[in-house]
């Protein structure tokens, strides 16, 4: 390959399709999923501690930065979720061709919007 | 070009099907998990903790945690391996890919841990 050709991957002159923003945000949630196990996993330990530590728990998801970052997190979740099984139906065959993938696309964000706002009700 | 000796199974097919079955599992553990907190608005510690004692509950989220390992490997994997190349950061790269790979498989490795001793202590 000649190392000479001219190379752009300047992100902000580069009009991305739509099929692009949902794969980049199934790897972005997944991320910060990854790295959230860690908070899931404390709110597990101390909620399962004793009944202190699940009233501790049920006190912190009273407060907003707390409730904001669980809130975070499950839309983390649930957008991962919608795309990843989108994958699985492509899997499978479905939606596969240029059209299928901008309709799947589109799905998956109004159905994964729908239910990180469902979930922000949940939790306020 | 990027070395695969880091893939998860030496073989891109069987990293993708072990993606895909541990994100069926990793789907059915979490579904579980709301259903369950949104069946019980007034979740008490006595039912927390009962459903955490029943084995079966102890063996899914083991699976769940397992699970959950191999997805984030092979997750973070595709993604050290897309961005982390010679093109984005020169001839450290492969260095740099590898310290980070590691730092994620310790990191998971250390959570996982943590999740048995959560599970096992109560």
């Amino acid at each position: 390959m000649n190392s000479q050709r001219p190379v752009n991957l300047d992100l902000r002159s580069i009009k991305l399709p739509i099929t692009a923003y949902t794969s980049i945000l199934h790897r972005i949630s997944g991320v910060i999923l990854f790295f959230g196990i860690a908070i899931m996993l404390y709110g597990l330990d101390l909620s399962l501690s004793s009944a202190e530590g699940f009233a501790q728990v049920q006190q912190c998801m009273s407060h907003p930065l707390v409730k904001f970052i669980v809130w975070g997190l499950l839309s983390a979740l649930l957008y991962h979720l919608v795309a990843g099984i989108r994958h699985l139906v492509m899997d499978l065959g479905v939606g596969e061709t240029l059209e299928g993938g901008k309709l799947g696309s589109k799905l998956v964000l109004v159905i994964s919007v729908v239910l990180i706002l469902l979930a922000g009700l949940w939790i306020w | 070009m990027v070395t695969n000796v880091t893939n998860f199974s030496r073989s891109g097919l069987y990293d993708w099907m072990a993606q895909r079955v541990s994100a069926v599992v990793l789907a059915a553990y979490f579904l579980f998990l709301i259903g369950f907190l949104i069946a019980h608005p007034g979740l008490s510690f006595a039912d927390w903790s009962a459903l955490f004692q029943q084995n079966w509950m102890r063996i899914f989220t083991l699976l769940a945690l397992l699970s959950g390992s191999v997805h984030a490997w092979v997750g973070m994997w595709t993604i050290t391996t897309d961005y982390l190349t010679p093109m984005a950061l020169g001839k450290w790269a492969t260095g740099v890919r590898f310290l980070v790979q590691a730092f994620c498989g310790m990191l998971m490795f250390v959570l996982f841990v943590w999740g048995v001793q959560i599970l096992w202590g109560i």
